[in-house]
């Protein structure tokens, strides 16, 4: 997959998806933490019917515009989510779990939140940015630890 | 029973959701692209390091519109917050969460959602949007952990 080119008009599609992804997470106040741990602590069921809703719109998209359309309307090719079922995928949402718990941000309304001025949510920030820091010096090592030494040549 | 499910009321949830999904939805259509949240956080990181696991393909090729992505989010809240929400009012949002609880929370957010390459969005919305098996194992794990861990809090520190 060769590095997806910006032009203006994607350029504008991006940041208009950014947008209504944003208003969409300000509007159904995810970006207050206090709100999401609500939900956590079974007080308000509301994450339900925006995790539902979110859910259900993708969901349409993503099965019909591949099958009506050749390609995006703005060019490329159609991505996938790809997921696998490992140790990675159930350990890190477990943790991810922990996190979201403790302090009721994720990755999304963490930098959506900013936009509302509520500058407590860099904490949050400098954590996400750090955790995944970590995550990749991690996995990084691992990756080159079973690798027999290099030599020069 | 609406006033024990939904307090504060149900439809700005729901009309939220329906706008997070068509924005996901109109990246999709118009550019291709999945628009999950978490890896813009390991994208980022390859303009600042040189390390052979921030410099793979995938996080070179899309940390660029991965960017632009995050700005709009800042931007939509924004406008909503500014525009029809409390800062129209001229409130500026605010959390009364401990400084330590975000940061710590923050850490193990980043590090478990890159682990998992998902989040809340990237295996919650594209992930079962795209009816994948492990992205909902991933959603029921971080669900129960993050009950577990919500009301654990709740009861130590006796309180709000």
């Amino acid at each position: 997959m060769a590095a997806y080119a910006m032009n203006p008009p994607r350029f504008a599609a991006v940041l208009a998806g950014g947008m209504l992804f944003g208003f969409g997470l300000a509007l159904s106040t995810m970006v207050q933490p206090e709100v999401v741990l609500g939900f956590l602590r079974f007080r308000d069921w509301g994450l339900m019917l925006v995790m539902g809703g979110a859910m259900g719109v993708t969901l349409l998209a993503y099965r019909y515009a591949p099958r009506r359309l050749r390609a995006p309307l703005l060019g490329g090719g159609f991505d996938r989510h790809v997921s696998r079922l490992d140790r990675d995928t159930v350990l890190g949402s477990a943790i991810f779990g922990i996190g979201w718990g403790l302090c009721g941000v994720c990755p999304g309304p963490a930098i959506a939140g900013l936009g509302t001025g509520n500058l407590g949510l860099l904490w949050a920030l400098l954590g996400i940015v750090a955790g995944a820091g970590l995550q990749g010096w991690q996995a990084g090592r691992q990756q080159a630890l079973p690798l027999p030494p290099q030599t020069q040549d | 029973m609406q006033n024990l499910l939904f307090p504060l009321g149900w439809a700005h949830y729901l009309a939220g959701g329906v706008l997070i999904g068509t924005g996901v939805a109109l990246l999709f259509v118009l550019t291709g692209r999945v628009g999950g949240m978490s890896t813009v956080y390991s994208s980022t990181w390859s303009f600042v390091t040189r390390s052979a696991f921030f410099q793979q393909a995938r996080f070179l090729d899309s940390r660029g519109w991965r960017l632009v992505y995050a700005l709009g989010l800042v931007l939509g809240a924004a406008l909503y917050w500014w525009g029809w929400g409390p800062g129209a009012g001229g409130v500026a949002g605010h959390t009364a969460v401990p400084a330590w609880q975000l940061l710590l929370g923050g850490g193990l957010v980043g590090y478990g959602a890159r682990r998992a390459n998902g989040c809340t969005s990237g295996h919650g919305i594209c992930g079962l949007g795209s009816l994948q098996l492990p992205s909902l194992v991933a959603v029921l794990t971080f669900m129960a952990t993050a009950f577990v861990t919500a009301n654990v809090v709740l009861a130590l520190t006796g309180g709000r």
